[in-house]
């Protein structure tokens, strides 16, 4: 296995996460979430700890962190933007204000800006259909966006 | 609830809480503190009310006022009039859109009229945190009764419902209990499906939310009948207020003795443990789900054998969506009668909607199965946005199809829809208008299959993938006749081919616009024009030399300089060099610029 890399407390976190699980490897799902939880993405070294801990292989980690969009390998920005892109918000045109919000970070969707302040991602169907298009700035949510609205939107994040 | 005077119930549902429901909730409780009411005002935060399009909604107990669209400023005024004054604040009532008059009491709007509440009967009544309220109407009755009936007694009652299951397989209920009752194991389990996947719908989130006893106690129903000790509820991650409310649900009914050991003196023991999703449609299939819930990549296997025979952990497992659990207390304290006597011949009850798009009351509805598409689209949800004009309705997600006016009078059930050409599936109804491209949307189900596909079996990852280029080609304009036929043909093999149930209807989508459709698909392939100007490769950015006065604003703001035109005379654009940005069209005042 490859030389972990990860700062000391950050193995021992890891470790006590899959200690409150019983180091049970059918709980590697709910292992995952706690460690994204806590180190806000999966990189390759969390994995190895976990497959380690666990006692599985390294490639079935992988292979389960992969499989589920909701598991990331990238650190988000500090504001994670996310657009839905549930039926309801694209019949609504969520795929324009998704268009503006790239062309004002200049990134894809996926990915994080430069400054490390946003990242742009989407959703599906976030529960607030009535308030088509939808759009999730860390905690807070914008109903009914308009493409025209993106600027002002990021304005109150860009001080 | 008896010692207050007055209950303030202000909607704690996503909708809602999107547009600062929590704020007005501490705003009531602060003004209520203000003026020495909080012993006789009660602020209850609910479920989703179901009429989201005008959250956040407050309801006024005993009087049933109903504000709508309430703004936390709104706070001080309310309770200065309507709870310190008793008159109603007229500006925050609905206003009935074709009467021009206000409704004050909910029972009496069009919203409200046609629906029958059973599986949503609690939401935005009671409070979800709160287990007293939630027994108050009822509440773990249906259990009690159970205990006092034989097992089979109970699924007899589930069967002569005629209960099927609301995920989308409709399958009947009462006989999916039969068989899991009937296979021997040391251990069984009970699964509450919560994965809901279809991108566009909340219908199961929204009851989790606003009444989560309601699946607890039928969980708990369905393990007695079965004889299992265990119940797991896998739901979607990306649902954390649904999640929360369940862990405070489960940790209340423990504390009443409603889950643990020995419940109500039955000597029956049944707890509850909850498993996350992380984001994969697939997983919301069966053996996908409990292949998951096992921590392993959710894919689904072959069936048989069934999860009632070899399920989670190989042991029968009887797998259950929200919204049919939500409806069994009801039929058992009602009367397998009770509920057989609504509905169509062979679709029993009421179905759950989240109806959405471009319609006036988007919102969570629950109507009798054999309403009509008219009935909810025009009656119920307030007919379509802006006064434009219908063109299709979608229902069952990226399994199902679209609809169009043909199917109006259709009246809604299992088998009707199937008929149809699209499917019930779990209850997501999105309606679209003359402005939604349908060739896009066939192009958007099948973005979200291609990346949602397990990719085990070929046609499904592979063929999806293939009619996804040939549909992008099409809103690109360069799609041929040939390739309407070859989809058709591809569709046809995917769909008989593929091991599960994704891969075996993600082509409706694409079936139904093809039949419903085909001008449209034409007028793309042979015009190469998109007739509701969707589709960008296909628009031209025109402008009106009548119109235009020659103020060179757009040639200004166009950023690749392909408008030309001296000042005071009309502008032409350069339709070869045009990228399509629009900054023209937003920029001129004279509505002088528009697509073609
Ligand atoms: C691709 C796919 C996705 C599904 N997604 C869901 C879902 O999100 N929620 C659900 O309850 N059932 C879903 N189902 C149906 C389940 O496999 C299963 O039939 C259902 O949970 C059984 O419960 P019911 O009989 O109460 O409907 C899905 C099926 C397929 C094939
Ligand atoms: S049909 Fe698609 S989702 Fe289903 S098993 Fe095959 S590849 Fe996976
Ligand atoms: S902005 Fe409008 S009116 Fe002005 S030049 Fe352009 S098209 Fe003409
Ligand atoms: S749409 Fe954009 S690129 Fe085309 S003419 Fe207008 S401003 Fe220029
Ligand atoms: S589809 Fe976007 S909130 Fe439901
Ligand atoms: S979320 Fe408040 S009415 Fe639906």
């Amino acid at each position: 296995m490859a030389k972990i890399k990860l700062a000391k407390d950050k193995i021992e976190k890891l470790i006590d996460i899959c200690k409150s699980f019983n180091n049970e490897g059918s709980e590697l799902i709910n292992v995952l979430h706690q460690a994204q939880h806590n180190f806000g993405y999966l990189p390759a070294e969390v994995q190895e700890v976990v497959a380690r801990e666990l006692d599985v292989s390294v490639a079935h980690v992988y292979g389960v962190v992969t499989f589920y969009s909701f598991f990331t390998m990238v650190p988000m920005g500090e504001f994670p933007i996310s657009v839905c892109m549930g039926t309801a918000c694209y019949v609504r045109g969520a795929e324009k204000v998704l268009e503006e919000l790239k062309k004002h970070l200049k990134v894809p969707i996926g990915e994080t800006t430069e400054d490390g302040k946003f990242s742009i991602s989407c959703l599906r169907c976030v529960g607030a259909c009535g308030l088509a298009p939808v759009v999730t700035i860390g905690e807070r949510t914008y109903g009914r966006v308009a493409a025209g609205d993106v600027a002002d939107i990021l304005k109150e994040y860009q001080n | 609830m008896e010692k207050y005077k007055m209950h303030i119930l202000i909607c704690g549902g996503t909708g809602c809480r999107a547009s600062a429901s929590e704020l007005i909730q501490s705003n009531l409780e602060n003004a209520l503190k203000a003026k020495g009411l909080e012993d006789e005002v009660q602020v209850v935060t609910t479920g989703c009310f179901g009429f989201c399009e005008k959250g956040p909604i407050v309801k006024i107990l005993p009087d049933n006022t109903f504000y709508v669209e309430v703004k936390p400023e709104d706070v001080d005024e309310i309770i200065e009039e309507h709870i310190i004054k008793g008159r109603q604040v007229m500006r925050l009532l609905y206003t009935d859109p074709d009467k021009k008059e206000t409704v004050s009491d909910s029972k009496h709007m069009d919203f409200y009229k046609k629906q029958i509440r059973i599986a949503l009967r609690n939401c935005g009544f009671i409070n979800p945190e709160n287990i007293d309220e939630y027994i108050a109407r009822d509440g773990y009755s249906a259990l009690g009764k159970c205990f006092e009936m034989t097992q089979q007694a109970v699924i007899d009652i589930v069967k002569a419902s005629g209960l099927r299951g609301r995920g989308g397989g409709g399958f009947p209920t009462g006989l999916k209990w039969e068989f899991a009752s009937k296979n021997d194991a040391d251990q069984k389990y009970v699964v509450c499906n919560a994965d809901e996947g279809d991108p566009g719908a909340f219908m199961d989130r929204s009851i989790l939310e606003g009444d989560p006893h309601s699946v607890l106690e039928a969980m708990a129903i369905c393990a007695y009948t079965m004889g299992a000790d265990i119940g797991v509820i896998y739901i979607r991650a990306e649902y954390p207020l649904a999640i929360e409310r369940l862990k405070v649900a489960i940790k209340q009914a423990r504390e009443y003795g409603l889950l643990g050991k020995d419940i109500l003196g039955s000597g029956f023991n049944f707890d509850v443990e909850m498993r996350y999703g992380a984001g994969a449609f697939v997983c919301g299939e069966e053996t996908a789900l409990i292949h998951s819930m096992e921590g392993l990549r959710g894919e689904p296997t072959v069936k048989p054998p069934f999860p009632a025979e070899s399920g989670y952990n190989g042991k029968p497992t009887n797998v259950n969506n929200v919204e049919t659990f939500a409806n069994i207390p009801v039929i058992i304290n009602k009367g397998a009668e009770w509920f057989s006597s609504i509905g169509t011949e062979k679709s029993k009850g009421t179905k759950v909607f989240a109806l959405a798009g471009k319609i006036n009351n988007v919102g969570l509805i629950e109507v009798p199965m054999g309403t009509t598409l008219r009935e909810v689209i025009y009656e119920i949800g307030g007919g379509i946005k802006d006064g434009k004009k219908f063109k299709a309705v979608q229902t069952g997600g990226p399994s199902g199809g679209c609809l169009t006016e043909k199917h109006l009078d259709t009246p809604i059930d299992f088998d009707n829809l199937l008929a149809a050409g699209s499917m019930m599936g779990s209850g997501g109804m999105i309606v679209m208008d003359e402005d939604n491209c349908m060739v896009s949307m066939a192009k958007f189900y099948l973005e979200f299959t291609v990346e949602e596909s397990c990719g085990k079996c070929t046609p499904c990852r592979v063929g999806n993938k293939r009619l996804h280029e040939m549909l992008d080609k099409i809103t690109e304009g360069k799609g041929t006749l040939q390739d309407l036929d070859l989809l058709r043909n591809l569709s046809g093999v995917i769909k008989d081919t593929s091991l599960c149930g994704l891969g075996q209807t993600s082509p409706n989508p694409v079936l139904s616009t093809l039949d419903n459709f085909y001008d449209e698909y034409l007028a793309h392939v042979v015009d190469h024009k998109c007739p509701s100007g969707q589709c960008k490769a296909l628009m031209q950015y025109i402008i009106d030399p009548e119109l235009c006065v020659g103020c060179t604003l757009c040639a200004r703001n166009c950023p690749v300089d392909c408008i030309a035109g001296e000042r005071k005379e009309a502008h032409i654009i350069d339709v070869e060099k045009c990228i399509k940005c629009g900054a023209c069209m937003d920029k001129c005042k004279f509505n002088a610029i528009s697509i073609q």
